[in-house]
């Protein structure tokens, strides 16, 4: 398995831990990531000003990978659906091919068929195998119960995705938690965007959309109090695991804002990277998958596992 | 109150051209994308339906110049649900696409075509980045894409990165 990684604007210089554990957990696997430097922006935060433009960026990286005969892998929900949106509109339409590669002439580019792109955590679901992984899990993490958050770009809209999760019903990232042995908890609303996309446009909207996330995932403890679903006690999630920077930006980053808005406070539940739990899971080291660049500490989740 | 001689009944045929406009016209009016909607749950102003009725009916003025276009968050979930295909994550982009031409533009899309034009990316990668990653153990990144600057700065984009 090879694949170039496609990091996109975010990632690399404000969610290092997602590239690292990324980097970590794909070492272990056999999975290999080749930096292709020249890779830029994917297109998407150009999109609303210009769909030609958007496709123009794109089809350049499209064109990077297909010189050197890669297909890509993304960690991001947004370069996953604007590089994947691209590729079909460029195959199937030739006018807009044509007049996309007139443009990339200009910089010696060309875009051509047939590179695929694949979300790292649709890579591990399906060119790994849920199998596979549950066979490299090295470190129990049946005390965690963690609530998944997918992201809108990451399976709608559902005609770019080949059908390989629902998007009305999905289950993959919840099936590739429980592989570590983690129990994924269910919440009202769980499709629901984070509103990333429109933090600049109007925060207090999106702002809004983060925290209705936060509450409905809180309010499974209240849930289960009142339904006596646990005969323990309730219990709190210990983490909220995303796959995409700008949903964890709204989730982490955005939280204080959220509460101090909405005259609200929340269980200091952390916000992790898939990988980062696949990672524990793995046996891999906090360091190792950069667990101190967390802004909301992961503290009592590891003091759980024994590992602080 | 809509006033007939203000319509442009033009406009859906205008947006039918845009890349992804093609369905406007297969819409119904159900309201299945509104229903769904993240947004109009928070805010009302936004309301998807509406303005695809709006766009159908010529009211290309009220469309273009309104701060409703910009708040689609593109979560792709009406695009899904649409009994008839409308496509209409792609119509706010259609729609905002066109609203840009007449110089009507949210700052902060302004803002992010003159990063991504002037830097290759949504941010400027400063060194102090790079020896973060390095120590990190990350490989370094680039910092300017002269290739990408190009490319925007011969498309349609290039007045707003002056």
């Amino acid at each position: 398995m090879k694949y170039a990684l496609f990091l996109g604007c975010t990632i690399p210089v404000r969610s290092q831990n997602y590239e690292m554990s990324a980097r970590e957990v794909a070492k272990i696997i056999g999975l290999e990531l080749v930096d292709l430097p020249d890779f830029s922006c994917c297109g998407f935060p150009v999109k609303s000003a210009s769909v030609e433009t958007s496709l123009v960026l794109a089809a350049r990286n499209l064109a990077i990978a297909a010189e050197k005969k890669l297909d890509i892998c993304t960690l991001c929900n947004a370069c996953t659906g604007v590089l994947t949106e691209a590729n079909k509109e460029l195959s199937e339409n030739k006018e807009l091919r044509e007049r996309v590669n007139d443009k990339l002439r200009d910089v010696d580019k060309e875009y051509k068929k047939g590179v695929k792109i694949r979300h790292f955590s649709r890579v591990l679901y399906e060119d790994v195998g849920l199998e596979k992984l549950k066979g490299m899990v090295k470190r129990d993490l049946s005390s965690l119960r963690l609530s998944v958050h997918y992201g809108c770009h990451y399976e709608r809209p559902k005609e770019l995705y080949d059908g390989f999760d629902d998007p009305e019903n999905p289950t993959s990232l919840d099936k590739l938690v429980e592989i570590t042995g983690a129990k994924s908890i269910d919440y009202k609303d769980k499709l629901d965007c984070c509103g990333g996309a429109i933090l600049g446009v109007q925060e207090d909207i999106a702002l809004e959309m983060a925290k209705n996330k936060l509450d409905n995932i809180t309010a499974i403890k209240l849930e289960m109090a009142k339904h006596k679903l646990d005969n323990v006690s309730a219990k709190k999630v210990d983490a909220l695991v995303t796959q995409c920077p700008f949903c964890s930006i709204m989730y982490e980053d955005n939280r204080r804002k959220i509460e101090s808005k909405f005259n609200v406070q929340y269980d200091n539940f952390p916000v992790l990277y898939y990988p980062q739990v696949l990672g524990l899971a793995m046996g891999l080291d906090k360091k190792q998958l950069g667990f101190r660049l967390n802004k909301i500490k992961a503290t009592g989740l590891l003091q759980k596992l024994g590992l602080e | 109150m809509i006033d007939s001689k203000k319509l442009d009944p033009n406009f859906k045929f205008e947006v039918s051209k845009e890349i992804g406009g093609a369905n406007i016209k297969h819409c119904f009016s159900c309201g299945t994308c509104t229903v769904g909607c993240p947004v109009r749950e928070i805010d009302d102003k936004y309301n998807p339906r509406k303005i695809v009725r709006m766009v159908l009916l010529g009211m290309r003025e009220r469309v273009l110049k309104s701060d409703f276009i910009w708040l689609c968050s593109m979560c792709y979930t009406c695009y899904d649900r649409c009994p008839q295909g409308v496509r209409l994550t792609d119509i706010m982009t259609a729609l905002k696409n066109i609203a840009v031409r007449e110089g009507c533009i949210h700052p902060v899309f302004k803002e992010q075509a003159r990063l991504v034009g002037t830097f290759g990316r949504l941010y400027e990668v400063e060194d102090f980045d790079n020896k973060k990653r390095d120590k990190l153990g990350l490989p370094p990144v680039k910092k300017t894409f002269d290739d990408v600057t190009k490319l925007v700065k011969d498309s349609d984009l290039k007045e707003l990165i002056k």
